[in-house]
């Protein structure tokens, strides 16, 4: 199957050279990165975690969200879904793989990673993460794999991968619930310690993978030959409208508990993102902008003639997607880490090698994500023919 | 003593093949020999805790500077503002970031956020208060790290292993003292004058005080304590007869941050 | 035969009769001659060389202050020369692990021969073996071995320092 990602037209080539090419410049950075060490990004002793752990936990999210297509199509029998699960599951390895590779760029000693099997700690929520992240790729690389040459010869798939596909529906949720743990159980940070972190992940997630599933099946049908199906896009639609409006619900039940009860350390993070601490406000327009983007948008999901119009529909997805990534990627990391422990407020922003670094995973990401979606739509072409 | 390195590589290698430690590679080597040579300390295991007492009343400045110095002397941590090489030199807007500190000073209001009473003696609240790992009792960061590079001994110290950790900073996060620095780049253009009693560290690894846990295994004092001329006391808490424990009886001594459950063994007499 | 084969959509079909001949055989064998050249290319330019074998040092001030009889490594020199590195590791973990659970305790070596050292690279080892490019890297460079002690431990030990 694997030599389906090796034909295609000349569009397919340039856009694997022009990730490659991306993914070269990130490379070079990361070597400067090795050499220099964490100093050439913008972290510091205060934001000690910005823009590689923001992106995966923003990505930990979208593969988690896989379980949207997989869930009801195995659960509740929903066959429409049958089309779309590969495209769910392949989104999942993609993003998995951008995960563990922020998580290495993230590290200050990468060559010695092993550590953490050689040493396991199980009270460390970090250790739990690296089991399921890897184990959840390990799960959808062998079922969507398996799925799709089974497909392709028209039998049944084996049953032990139907009950892997069982058992992948809850690890989805536990890699995000143990990601929102890494934050949630930490005693001196106001803004990461609430019970309802890993709901409020698991709300985005949803919201924000499936918007990006429907725009990549909108991308899929234009420039291929297979289309996922406009029922299995609605049907997307409606998961994208409803985790939209409980991720801004959970939001403002945030917002009241921190400041009905009024209590300094976790408000001053609130003020922070929303007002500026101390007359530093790097972040507060992009809080808004996040805030008001999202309410409005999911207010608009909930209107069936714009969900029902592709090119709206395509708009709104694409402000779920930015909107929950300002609110999860920027605002949670910084917000977490501003003010710092001695409530002094020190400000974070990416440098250009942070960037160029970032932009290299995602085109990593992009490229894995293109071969596999290149290998299952062939596959579906094939078998339509 | 006739082995070869050939002998020696194949038996640990045989070693690493069966999962054993480096100690079990050892053993094969030469049975009993790391115990024989690593002579076990005297005094009884579990016993000692560990302590410090910061008497604010005694405290300035002055006083301060110089145990900072003692201590960051002592343990080779680097100081960006000042570089051996002037084109090292670090821009002031992000010195911040590279900050390396095992021992530094706060005002009150930051030492002790949130505590802060609407009127209280001027004095007070503009002295420096000296902070620093607080070596916890129920310490978060060591609860976090995925290597265990970061552990209690069973003195209480919490310390850290540099040639283990990787790096990930999550006992940063962890940390609510604000206590631990990362290397974000290589410090050694920055340590003055090298001390020879303790290493330098590598860039990528987080580093904090450690109560000098090199100076106690010599039975010394830990270095800002010898700097402080009285006005810093450490001793072993579970010792009726030590100064720390006398202290505590004797004045009311506040920590920072105690609501969160860490138990900081860093009392501070104000 | 023939008649049971099966292609891949499970369709039963002739056998298909495949002429014998290498197809892009240029491409095939030059590439392979390329892979062939990258794989020995790291070892052309030391080829017909004999490297001499290193000659360690022991000319250092401390080591020539020692009288004949007190010169002498903490273990015999053989069995240092092949066992330093796993010795460096166990003082490594037992003088950074001290006190935590199952590590054993101690800052303290003591030979077979009941001498006491202090468990240390830079102030103890490095202080008679104050020549670290004579010592210790000629070796480790002649078997290709780069341990990374020294992006941490300093080259001068406290006398050396305080002889300075
Ligand atoms: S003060 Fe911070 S670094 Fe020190 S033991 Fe407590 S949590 Fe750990």
């Amino acid at each position: 199957m694997l030599e389906r990602a090796l034909i295609g037209t000349k569009r397919y080539y340039l856009l694997l050279a022009v990730l490659a090419g991306i993914f070269g410049v990130g490379f070079l950075f990361y070597l400067q990165q090795l050499k220099f060490g964490l100093g050439i990004t913008g972290m510091g002793r205060d934001v000690s975690w910005g823009f590689y752990i923001a992106q995966f936990t923003y990505l930990v999210g979208v593969a988690a969200s896989a379980v949207m297509v997989v869930l009801p199509y195995y659960l509740h029998n929903y066959k429409a879904f049958g089309r779309v699960t590969i495209l769910g599951e392949f989104l999942a390895v993609a993003a998995v793989t951008m995960c563990v590779t922020f998580v290495l760029v993230d590290m200050g000693r990468p060559d010695r990673v092993m550590n953490v099997f050689k040493y396991p700690t199980p009270n460390s929520v970090m250790f739990w993460d690296i089991i399921v992240l890897n184990g959840y790729l390990l799960l959808n690389i062998l079922i969507g794999w398996n799925v799709l040459e089974c497909e392709r010869h028209s039998v049944a798939p084996p049953k032990w991968i139907k009950f892997l596909s069982y058992v992948s529906i809850p690890w989805a949720v536990s890699i995000h619930t143990v990601t929102a743990f890494l934050y949630a159980g930490l005693p001196g940070r106001g803004y990461w310690l609430t019970a309802i972190m890993a709901p409020r992940f698991l709300s985005s997630a949803f919201a924000a993978g499936p918007s990006l599933l429907v725009l990549l099946c909108l991308l899929v049908r234009k420039y291929t030959k297979f289309d996922p199906g406009r029922e299995q896009i609605q049907s997307l639609a409606k998961v994208v409208t409803y985790a939209t409006l409980i991720n801004v619900f959970f939001f403002f039940c945030e917002v009241f508990t921190v400041f009905y009860s009024q209590i300094p350390d976790h408000m001053l993070h609130f003020q922070y993102l929303f007002a500026g601490l101390d007359g530093k406000a790097r972040l507060v327009p992009f809080m808004w902008f996040s805030i008001v983007g999202m309410t409005i948008t999911a207010i608009l999901l909930t209107n069936p003639k714009l969900r029902q119009n592709e090119n709206t529909l395509a708009a709104l997805c694409g402000m779920v997607i930015i909107t929950t990534w300002i609110d999860k990627g920027l605002g949670l990391m910084t917000g977490g880490f501003v003010p710092n422990p001695m409530e002094k407020v020190t400000e974070y922003a990416p440098t250009v090698p942070e960037a160029a670094i970032t932009l290299g995973v995602w085109a990593l990401g992009f490229l894995v994500l293109t071969l596999l979606y290149k290998v299952a739509v062939s596959i579906k072409e094939e078998i339509r023919s | 003593m006739g082995m070869d390195r050939r002998e020696f590589i194949r038996i640990s290698g045989l070693a690493a093949l069966l999962g054993l430690s480096g100690k079990g590679a050892f053993e094969l080597v030469r049975p009993g020999q790391v115990e024989a040579a690593m002579a076990a300390k005297p005094e009884a295991q579990g016993v000692v805790r560990w302590a410090m007492v910061v008497n604010m009343q005694k405290m300035d400045e002055a006083t301060a500077a110089k145990c900072i110095e003692a201590c960051h002397r002592v343990h080779n941590v680097p100081d960006f503002t000042k570089p051996k090489d002037p084109k090292d030199a670090v821009p002031p807007e992000i010195l911040n970031r590279y900050e390396v500190k095992w021992l530094w000073t706060e005002h009150y209001h930051n030492a002790f956020p949130g505590e802060e009473p609407p009127v209280m003696p001027e004095k007070i609240a503009h002295l420096p208060f000296l902070l620093l790992c607080n070596h916890c009792d129920n310490p978060p960061c060591v609860r976090v790290c995925p290597t265990k590079a970061t552990f209690r001994r069973e003195d209480g110290i919490v310390n850290m292993d540099m040639h283990r950790c990787i790096g990930c900073r999550f006992c940063m996060a962890g940390c609510p003292f604000g206590a631990r620095s990362f290397n974000w780049r290589d410090p050694r253009p920055y340590i003055t004058q090298d001390y020879p009693g303790y290493p330098t560290r590598e860039i990528g690894v987080v580093e904090k005080c450690t109560f000098c846990a090199e100076r106690l295994a010599q039975n010394m004092m830990p270095a800002c304590v010898e700097a402080s001329k009285g006005t810093l006391i450490f001793g072993d808490l579970n010792d009726e007869k030590s100064k720390v424990r006398d202290t505590l009886k004797r004045y009311f001594t506040i920590r920072r941050k105690v609501h969160l459950g860490t138990n900081p063994q860093v009392y501070y007499i104000v | 035969m023939a008649d049971n084969y099966k292609n891949e959509f499970g369709v039963f079909a002739e056998r298909p009769q495949v002429e014998k001949k290498y197809y892009d055989a240029k491409n095939i064998f030059t590439g392979l001659a390329v892979f062939l050249l990258l794989l020995i290319l790291p070892l052309v330019p030391n080829l017909g060389k004999t490297v001499p074998p290193p000659q360690r040092s022991l000319e250092t001030p401390v080591i020539q202050k020692l009288a004949e009889k007190d010169r002498k490594c903490i273990m015999p020199t053989d069995w240092m020369r092949a066992n330093h590195m796993q010795m460096l590791v166990d003082w490594r973990d037992n003088v950074v692990r001290t006190g935590e659970k199952g590590a054993a305790n101690g800052r303290n070596f003591v030979n077979p021969e009941g001498k006491k050292y202090l468990a240390s690279l830079t102030n103890t080892c490095m202080d008679c073996h104050s020549n670290k490019d004579k010592f210790c890297d000629q070796c480790h460079n002649y078997v290709a071995v780069a341990p990374n002690c020294w992006g941490c431990h300093l080259t001068e030990g406290k006398t050396l320092a305080e002889a300075k």
